[in-house]
């Protein structure tokens, strides 16, 4: 009964906003309209209205998922100190890392639903119902642990909300159990997610034991990075508060990362380069072209300069203390990262394709359309949860406050 | 007591009945969208591994209605079971092969496939003689006045019907597996078009309907099997199958019987007095990306 009372009350919320909200949930709804029209054109004639064929048979949306199972982990990237060490000023916005997380597992499963080619046949995957092929299908664990981590997320989220709105304690026992049990799902979407491209032996590129562990080190750049710049946002915006100190902490932990990342490729290039077998080729499609065929090389060059730039900014305190370069750096950390997730991983794994032929692709305009609409979707649901949030957390949104003005 | 016999009864839900209930609830819109009961039924038909004799007919019959009224033509759709003591395999002759590319077509034709785009479940890699047997050189396009080209060998690569496949390991809904007699097929109606079996697959031997099925009515071929070559269904996988409505019959592969220069052997692994036996003793095959340890049933072979 409490809780419907909360849902009722978030409602409240989520419906009135000043004019900029309204506007941004319009453009919002826009977006996903548009990316609806794209998916009713694909579902009527197949996925014939992308540019992905049998040699290229994932593309753009499953690389869009890799990129968001990595934002994903945004949430125990800042659960992890705020926890366990009790570092304050992390604390109170690790709840924003865990809203951000659920809206990017939302966007995860729409990428594949959207990929497949029999959406109503999805209940075969559900277990007990349907066939699900455990232990050997990684495609088939990505998805438990993928519900798994949202539904932890999503209750960790709602019981602080709702007990910070009836302003109780929460029961710390219980709630540290949970938050701990979700660093290492976390970790395991990641690896899990690389495992499943990992294991095909029939694609050199990607059967390497490194990706998994390179998923890990660049998640935990570009979840934050989505992070940093989201708070500044939110910051300007409304009511939302967070120090200076915990976005240079957050700054300085994804230098880390970045660093590993880089020496993780370095690796696997040398691997490559020094030893020069026929597996090389992945590679130089990706830096140099094979043939006549440099579709590939602008993406490998931008995303690597920009990552190295990136990860000075935020490894020298000066730049990552100053408002506009902290900003310019998270910003290309999050391009880097998307394109080495979203293009640069798939695109080369598939070409040239298991026979050695040459299959050029580009996403197409429905594919853009659909992916711009998921993309909206996630945004829309991390803006309605977030209003919330702020409200319950910062604007003193609680059962009292109610109770003393009447409605 | 009322409670009681309420949870009793829900509890007493058997499986179809469950999956009807919660089909109902939860895709309401697709099932508007379909209608009729024919599409229900074909929403909630089982995987055919786990069907019993009893159902296989019930969707067989379904299946054979939906072909006559889709292509005005009756289309026989077999459920033949693995003849028994059988386990098939494949050989083909490198050096006969003179790449004129006829057991793609009349691969095409045996087996249904899509027209578009043109679905090939053969492919006849060109090779550098001087090369050997090297994919990064490979040329799938080839395009001359005569065939054999000049310096070079032709490779047609099909499904491999690995003893260890990864497709079949990779696919999260069991759609796909060996059968009895060695055959690796796919359950079109089980299929979910994740395309996992595709990124498996070292020989780039499946195949993915993009678009909707486009079939001739005129041409199409009427004798089939459900896990061969009957009319498959937009957004699912499929593949060589040995032309499993043939060779369950005791018939030749279509590839096999076309092919003009009899590169191509077929045979049952476990009859020792077999063409095939005969060519896997006598002669000395290889098989594709040994390293990957898919353990094909597909040999080739140098038979001069
Ligand atoms: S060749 Fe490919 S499709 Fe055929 S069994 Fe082997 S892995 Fe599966
Ligand atoms: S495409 Fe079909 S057969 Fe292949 S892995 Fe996915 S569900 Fe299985």
């Amino acid at each position: 009964m409490k809780f419907i009372r909360f849902l009722k009350e978030c409602f409240k919320v989520i419906v009135r906003g000043s004019h900029r909200y309204y506007i941004w949930l319009a453009f919002l709804f826009g977006v996903i309209v548009w990316g609806s029209t794209g998916y009713i054109q694909q579902i009527k004639q197949g996925l014939l209205v992308t540019n992905m064929r049998d040699p290229i048979s994932w593309a753009y949306y499953i690389g869009n998922f890799t990129f968001l199972v990595g934002v994903a982990a945004a949430a125990v990237m800042l659960v992890i100190p705020a926890y366990i060490y009790n570092w304050k000023p992390l604390k109170e916005v690790v709840i924003f890392g865990e809203l951000l997380a659920i809206s990017a597992v939302i966007m995860c499963i729409l990428f594949v639903i959207v990929d497949v080619g029999n959406p109503l046949r999805l209940w075969h995957m559900i277990p007990g119902i349907g066939t699900l092929n455990l232990p050997s299908s990684l495609l088939a664990w990505d998805s438990l642990i993928l519900s798994l981590y949202f539904v932890l997320n999503l209750v960790v989220v709602s019981y602080l909300l709702f007990n910070h709105f009836y302003q109780r304690e929460t029961k710390k026992r219980l709630l540290n159990t949970l938050i701990l049990l979700s660093i290492p799902v976390a970790i395991g979407i990641h690896t899990v997610t690389a495992f499943l491209y990992n294991g095909f032996a029939a694609r050199p590129f990607w059967n390497s034991a490194l990706l998994a562990p390179k998923f890990l080190a660049s998640a935990f750049c570009s979840g934050p990075a989505v992070l940093i710049i989201l708070f500044q946002i939110l910051r300007k915006t409304t009511t939302f508060e967070i120090k200076e100190e915990a976005i240079w902490k957050i700054a300085e932990l994804m230098a880390y990362a970045m660093f590993i990342n880089l020496f993780f490729f370095a690796a696997e290039v040398f691997k490559e380069v020094y030893s020069d077998t026929e597996h090389l080729v992945h590679l130089e499609y990706l830096f140099k072209g094979v043939g006549e065929n440099r579709d590939m090389v602008m993406w490998g060059w931008t995303s690597l300069i920009i990552s190295v730039i990136a990860f000075l900014l935020f490894l020298i305190p000066a730049t990552r203390k100053n408002v506009i370069t902290l900003n310019i750096g998270a910003i290309l950390i999050w391009f880097g990262v998307y394109i080495e997730k979203g293009i640069a991983l798939l695109i080369p794994g598939f070409t040239p394709d298991v026979l050695g032929q040459i299959y050029i692709y580009r996403p197409s305009l429905i594919e853009l359309k659909i992916s711009a609409g998921i993309f909206a979707i996630g945004f829309l649901i991390f803006t309605l949860m977030t209003k919330i949030a702020i409200a319950i957390i910062f604007e003193n949104f609680n059962i009292t406050s109610l109770k003393k003005k009447p409605a | 007591m009322s409670i009681k016999k309420t949870i009793g009864s829900t509890m007493k839900l058997n499986r179809r009945t469950f999956l009807k209930a919660s089909a109902v609830a939860s895709s309401t819109a697709a099932l508007a969208a379909c209608g009729s009961k024919s599409a229900l039924d074909e929403f909630l038909q089982k995987n055919f591994r786990f069907m019993s004799k009893q159902e296989i007919g019930e969707v067989i019959q379904r299946l054979e209605t939906q072909y006559a009224q889709q292509y005005g033509k009756e289309i026989s759709v077999s459920a033949k079971e693995a003849l028994p003591e059988t386990f098939f395999g494949y050989a083909l002759d490198i050096s006969r092969c003179i790449g004129c590319r006829k057991c793609v077509y009349a691969c095409v034709e045996e087996n249904n496939q899509t027209q578009a785009p043109q679905m090939h479940w053969i492919q006849v890699l060109e090779m550098e003689k001087e090369k050997g047997i090297d994919f990064m050189d490979a040329n799938l396009y080839y395009q001359h006045e005569e065939v054999p080209h000049e310096g070079h060998f032709y490779l047609p690569v099909q499904c491999q019907q690995c003893k260890n496949p990864p497709c079949v390991k990779s696919c999260p809904v069991n759609a796909t597996w060996t059968t009895k007699d060695g055959i690796v097929v796919v359950d079109y109606n089980w299929c979910i078009g994740c395309r996992c079996c595709m990124a498996a697959c070292p020989y780039g031997a499946r195949h993915y309907n993009w678009g909707q099925v486009e079939l001739d009515p005129e041409t199409i071929n009427p004798d089939t099997h459900y896990l061969g070559n009957r009319p498959r269904y937009k957004g699912a996988v499929e593949k060589c199958t040995f032309c499993i409505q043939r060779v369950r019959e005791g018939r030749y592969p279509a590839c096999v019987e076309v092919c003009p220069v009899g590169a191509r052997k077929f045979g049952n692994l476990l009859d020792p007095d077999s063409e095939i036996r005969y060519i896997l003793e006598n002669k000395r095959v290889l098989i594709l990306k040994e390293e990957l340890n898919t353990q094909p049933k597909f040999y080739y072979f140098y038979g001069t």
